[in-house]
């Protein structure tokens, strides 16, 4: 039998307060299985963790129970200090107590105390059918394969580029640049895209570690975090044929950016209907020096002059019965910009602006806003348009300014709409390809909103840019550093360790049904190639157990949770 | 809406010396304003209609006349707009243009105001008074408080007249030929 040693946190007042923990120690060392009971103020110090190496020592612990707070918090914490005093990490459990009893049963200490016992009884139960563990080894292919040459590739690609490692930089367009290369002048300096953008491709082009492939997309994808296999289809340089290659890469970064919501499905605002309608990104080729107009703003449909531009906030976004749900954030700052830079042109012009609100969040946003109403006299309409018509060479907006309570009628010679952002035409595919989830609008799904914003649900694929959600450039660098501050982290790992509380398969008894496969989230389970059972890849098994509840006949189970561990405990607390 | 009555505003601006384009609508005005329970149209509302061009809405509002100046508005606005010096101009281009007074009596107390200090070179509130109630038509009201006042010694009997009287005179007629233009 087993030696096991307990060790009740007080947490401060946290556990102490509520549970009576000497009596906890009492009741725990009438148990058979425990050799050692004690109690301690704060496990999780350093004196607390040398009570624990010393006891493991001085007791001779088999095993080790701590007390306290959610595993979440310290099980890696104490499974080191119970490594260092020789044992197997895996012989060192949590017996939740703070979350799941202190905390929750604050009025009924007796209760509370009772229950710590019984937890403690049930992880007694788990541990004395725990087996030793060893964390798993896997090698790592130093290769990132960046999905999109736009600003957000480019920036994640020269990131892990200039830290020395190799990088394939796919591009499907002809050239890199991305949506970046339509955009004039930038807020909040007003500086040329092509400048910024310019100084970015040169040093793509000239790294040394950066392969570019334009004119390439991606076919397939198979392997795991660490090992992917990914299938290239590019189009030959003759445009007739496509070429198929495969290459390995460690890790993924889908920098796939975005498009415009089409225009033609807002037809009340004239979209597709009239010459004079246009797209935010239409009207950056006008203001290009470069672009098609050479600079110049004119009126689409004669080449005139504008003597007054409309411009149409949320046009598709905020709309959820019709259109797109949410705020495509980059709109008001660059409609400032817009409307600057024609004021700018044309000082007599009259330049409107139809708002819902005013989203500047960035440093110097709201201020150049301010700027765009008081020194440039735009004129902000706060309220939506109903519709837009032509007459008489003119087009009307029919809006509403809720400020002054009043229906507003401008005939105006150009209207300019600033149209939802959308995933990037075909991102919904290639997310089916990498089998990388997507949110209800087809924007890729980061693993945490809040903790993990730069990789998506698919360990060793990470995302940049506008394919995870509307950003301008200063965020899309900053998720694009971040996303290959994320693959560095990885590629400086000698071998991936990776947890083995994993799925395993007990082949006797697996009678190869594969109920297994479509219950795995991860993909980590599929049939043995000739064999008559099924296997657990252990790159991409998480541990969650669903395999396990899913098989008929038990074969698959859980490692240190096994069926007969988790009847054990329930047993206990019965 | 061009720029025809993009002048309207240009001209409130330039008389009053106050940037209107700067207001972004956060009703700070309109809520602090202890009259605005009694106006037709809110301080805020005002700024957008003149934004908007709407000149004939803006001099024919009874707002404008309601706005006793007390300030509260301007010294709260986040951009720094005085409202009180923009009522003012808004009342001179009403009576300039034809529009009249939307608040008649308002305009009857200014003129008795006005005219106190034409005589005596400061306000005499009894004699004051009884030029509004000619003006206004409106005699009873107030009585019992006046009264009050008067038992209290807030209302001299007699009128005082200042030293400089010419100056002030002088200066009245300086800002009436001034406006005129």
């Amino acid at each position: 039998m087993k030696r096991v040693g307990v060790f009740v946190c007080h947490c401060g007042v946290n556990i102490a307060g509520t549970i009576d923990v000497k009596r906890v120690v009492a009741e725990a060392s009438a148990l058979a299985e425990i050799a050692y009971a004690t109690d301690y103020q704060y496990m999780c110090s350093d004196p607390g963790q040398a009570l624990l190496a010393d006891s493991v020592e001085r007791e001779q612990l088999d095993a080790v129970i701590v007390a306290a707070c959610s595993p979440a918090m310290h099980e890696s914490t104490f499974r080191k200090t119970a490594a260092r005093a020789g044992l197997n990490p895996y012989f060192c459990e949590i017996a939740n107590i703070r979350e799941q009893d202190s905390w929750v049963h604050q009025t009924d200490g007796d209760a509370a105390t009772r229950k710590a016992v019984e937890l403690i009884r049930s992880m007694v139960a788990k541990i004395t059918l725990n087996e030793a563990l060893v964390p798993l080894a896997l090698p790592i292919v130093k290769r990132v394969l960046v999905v999109g040459g736009g600003i957000a590739g480019m920036t994640a690609a020269l990131d892990i580029a200039n830290a020395g490692y190799p990088v394939v930089l796919i591009e499907r367009a002809a050239q890199l640049g991305g949506n970046m290369a339509r955009l004039s002048n930038l807020y909040l300096n007003l500086q040329p895209a092509a400048n910024l953008l310019g100084e970015t491709v040169h040093a793509v082009l000239a790294h040394p570690c950066i392969e570019v492939r334009t004119g390439t997309t991606v076919d397939e994808l198979s392997g795991y975090v660490g090992n992917f296999t990914i299938t290239l289809r590019s189009t030959a340089a003759d445009g007739a044929d496509s070429i198929r290659a495969e290459i390995n890469a460690g890790a993924l970064v889908l920098a796939t950016g975005y498009d415009l919501y089409n225009k033609e499905r807002l037809s009340e605002y004239g979209g597709g209907r009239c010459a004079d309608v246009i797209e935010g990104l239409e009207f950056e080729d006008m203001l290009r020096p470069d672009g098609p107009t050479g600079g110049h703003i004119i009126r689409p449909s004669d080449g005139a002059t504008p003597r007054e531009v409309v411009w149409i906030q949320c046009a598709g976004s905020r709309d959820p019965q019709l259109h797109k749900a949410y705020c495509s954030k980059v709109c008001c700052m660059y409609v400032a910009k817009q409307a600057t830079a024609y004021k700018r042109q044309h000082p007599d012009g009259q330049a409107y602006v139809f708002y819902i609100d005013i989203r500047s969040q960035g440093k110097g946003y709201e201020e150049f806003v301010q700027r765009a109403m008081a020194d440039h006299s735009v004129l902000y309409l706060r309220g939506k348009v109903s519709r837009v018509y032509e007459e008489r060479g003119k087009m009307i907006v029919v809006g509403a300014d809720t400020l002054s309570d009043r229906q507003v009628e401008i005939a105006t010679d150009l209207v300019v709409l600033a149209t939802a952002t959308v995933p990037a035409n075909g991102s919904d595919d290639l997310a089916r390809r990498l089998r990388v989830a997507m949110d209800e609008h087809g924007f890729f799904s980061e693993a945490h909103p809040k903790l993990r914003p730069v990789e998506s649900i698919t360990a060793g694929i990470f995302l940049a840019g506008a394919a995870q959600f509307p950003k301008d450039i200063p965020e899309t660098i900053a998720q694009a550093s971040g996303a290959a501050a994320k693959v560095l982290m990885l590629f400086t790992q000698r071998e991936m360790v990776q947890e083995p509380t994993i799925a395993q398969v007990d082949e006797e008894i697996c009678s190869g049904c594969g109920l297994c496969m479509p219950t795995c989230p991860y993909e980590a389970r599929t049939m043995h190639a000739w064999r008559p059972w099924a296997t657990v890849n252990a790159a991409l098994c998480q541990g969650c157990g669903a395999c396990a509840v899913a098989c008929p006949n038990k074969a698959t189970r859980v490692r240190n949770f096994t069926t007969r561990q988790v009847l054990a405990m329930v047993e206990e607390l019965l | 809406m061009s720029s025809a009555n993009e002048s309207f505003q240009h001209a409130i601006q330039a008389r009053s010396g106050q940037d209107i384009r700067r207001c972004y609508f956060c009703q700070k005005c309109s809520l602090g304003c202890p009259t605005a329970h009694a106006m037709d149209l809110q301080p805020a509302q005002l700024l957008k209609l003149v934004q908007l061009g709407r000149k004939d809405q803006v001099l024919s509002a009874a707002a404008i006349w309601l706005c006793v100046g007390c300030e509260t508005c301007g010294t709260r606005c986040p951009n720094g707009i005085a409202l009180a010096p923009v009522m003012d101009v808004l009342k001179q281009m009403a009576l300039a243009e034809g529009y009249g007074a939307a608040e008649p009596k308002s305009l009857a107390f200014h003129q008795s105001f006005v005219d106190s200090i034409r005589y005596l070179g400061r306000v005499h509130e009894i004699s004051m008074l009884a030029e509004y109630k000619l003006r206004s038509l409106d005699l009873f009201a107030d009585l019992g408080l006046g009264l009050q006042m008067f038992r209290r010694s807030k209302l001299a009997l007699l009128p005082k007249r200042v030293k400089g009287l010419r100056q002030v005179r002088a200066m009245l007629a300086r800002i009436q030929s001034r406006e005129a233009k």
